[in-house]
C-alpha cells in the first residue's frame, strides 16, 4: 500500500516527462494571446477559467480573426468535449469521493495527466488514496501551464521556434499509447481513431478531436463483440 | 463580451471535465459501455497524433519524406521497446533535429 505522499509524488514523475510539450506549448499559448493583441490578464486568467490549451489557442485565434463569441466558445465547447470521456473512465476510481472533492479533482483532469494516472490505476485498483495520484499529476501540469503560459506571455515566445517544439506534442502522446500496440485490438481502435482525425480534420469547430474518438469507440465497440 | 465568453468557455470546460465524474452515477453505464470505456486512451490519443504529425501549419498534408514522420517511427521504436517515456520523447525530438539541423 502507498502512502498518500507517495502516490503524489509518483503523480508527479508519472508527468514530468511531459514537459517537453507542455512548457514549450504553454509559452507559445501566451505569445500568441499578446500577439494577437489581448491585454495580459485576459490572456492568463483563460489559464485559470479554461485550463486547457488547444482550446485557448483556437478561442483567441478566433476572436481576433473576427468570428462571433458564440462560435469561439462553441469551438472551445467541442474541442473539450473530450474529457466527459477521461471522467467516464476515471469515474470508476473516484466513485468513493465525497461530492465536493469529485468536483474538486474533476477541475484537474487533463490530457496526460488522465493519461498516467488511469495507467496506474488500472494496476492499482484496490489502493485506497488512488485520487492522491491524480491529484498529483493534475496539480503538476497545473502549476506548470499555469508558469509556462505567463512567462509566454511576459518574455514573448522566446523558444526558438526553428526548434520545431510543437513536434513534441505528438510525440508526448506517441509515449503513452505506444504500449498498446502490442494489442491487436487497439491498434484496429487506434488506426480508425487517427485516420478519422485526418479525414474530418477540416470539420467546423475542430469537431475531429470528439468525432474520431466516437468513431474509434464504435469500431471498439464492434471489436468487443467479434472477440466473444 | 471577451470576459463573459471566457467565463461561458470555461463553465463549459469545467462540466466536460466534471459531469462523469461527479454527476452521472457509474451504475447507469451498462457493462458494455464499461468494456469499451478501456479503449479510451487509445480511441482518443491518435486524434491528437495523427494531425500532429501528418498536417502541417497551414492546414494541408505534409510531404511522404517529411523529417517528422521519420521522427514519429524512431519515437515508435525506442518507445516500444525501451517502455519508457522520456526515451520515447527525446528519441523522436533529437531524430527530428538531427535531421533538419544535419543533414
Amino acid at each position: 500500500m502507498f502512502t498518500k505522499k507517495q502516490l503524489l509524488t509518483k503523480g508527479l514523475l508519472s508527468v514530468a516527462p511531459h514537459m517537453f510539450s507542455v512548457i514549450p506549448f504553454g509559452i507559445v499559448c501566451g505569445a500568441i494571446g499578446i500577439e494577437l493583441g489581448f491585454s495580459p490578464i485576459l490572456v492568463y486568467s483563460m489559464s485559470i477559467i479554461i485550463f486547457g490549451g488547444a482550446s485557448q489557442i483556437v478561442f483567441l485565434q478566433l476572436l481576433s480573426g473576427g468570428a462571433s463569441t458564440l462560435i469561439a466558445v462553441t469551438s472551445v465547447g467541442v474541442i473539450n468535449s473530450r474529457h466527459l470521456l477521461y471522467g467516464a473512465v476515471l469515474s470508476e476510481y473516484l466513485e468513493k469521493l465525497s461530492f465536493i472533492k469529485k468536483l474538486l479533482i474533476s477541475y484537474l483532469v487533463v490530457d496526460q495527466g488522465f493519461a498516467e494516472s488511469n495507467k496506474f490505476f488500472q494496476k492499482n485498483k484496490d489502493e485506497p488514496y488512488l485520487h492522491y495520484h491524480l491529484l498529483g499529476s493534475g496539480g503538476t501540469l497545473w502549476i506548470c501551464w499555469q508558469l509556462a503560459t505567463l512567462s509566454g506571455i511576459i518574455l514573448g515566445s522566446f523558444v526558438p521556434e526553428e526548434l520545431g517544439l510543437k513536434f513534441a506534442v505528438p510525440l508526448t502522446f506517441i509515449a503513452i499509447v505506444v504500449q498498446d500496440l502490442k494489442k491487436l485490438d487497439h491498434v484496429i481502435v487506434m488506426i480508425t481513431c487517427g485516420l478519422s482525425s485526418l479525414l474530418f480534420f477540416d470539420a467546423p469547430f475542430k469537431s475531429y478531436i470528439i468525432i474520431s474518438p466516437i468513431i474509434a469507440l464504435f469500431v471498439a465497440a464492434l471489436v468487443l463483440r467479434l472477440k466473444k | 463580451m471577451t470576459w463573459s465568453s471566457i467565463i461561458i468557455a470555461g463553465i463549459i470546460t469545467y462540466f466536460t471535465r466534471m459531469t462523469m465524474v461527479a454527476l452521472v452515477d457509474r451504475d447507469l453505464l451498462g457493462e458494455r459501455i464499461k468494456a469499451v470505456l478501456a479503449y479510451v486512451p487509445s480511441a482518443v490519443f491518435p486524434a491528437i497524433i495523427f494531425p500532429g504529425i501528418f498536417i502541417n501549419d497551414y492546414g494541408t498534408f505534409i510531404d511522404m519524406n517529411d523529417p517528422k514522420i521519420i521522427g514519429a517511427i524512431v519515437a515508435i521504436l525506442v518507445g516500444y521497446f525501451s517502455k519508457n517515456v522520456i526515451a520515447t520523447i527525446l528519441s523522436g525530438l533529437f531524430s527530428y533535429w538531427i535531421i533538419i539541423f544535419l543533414l
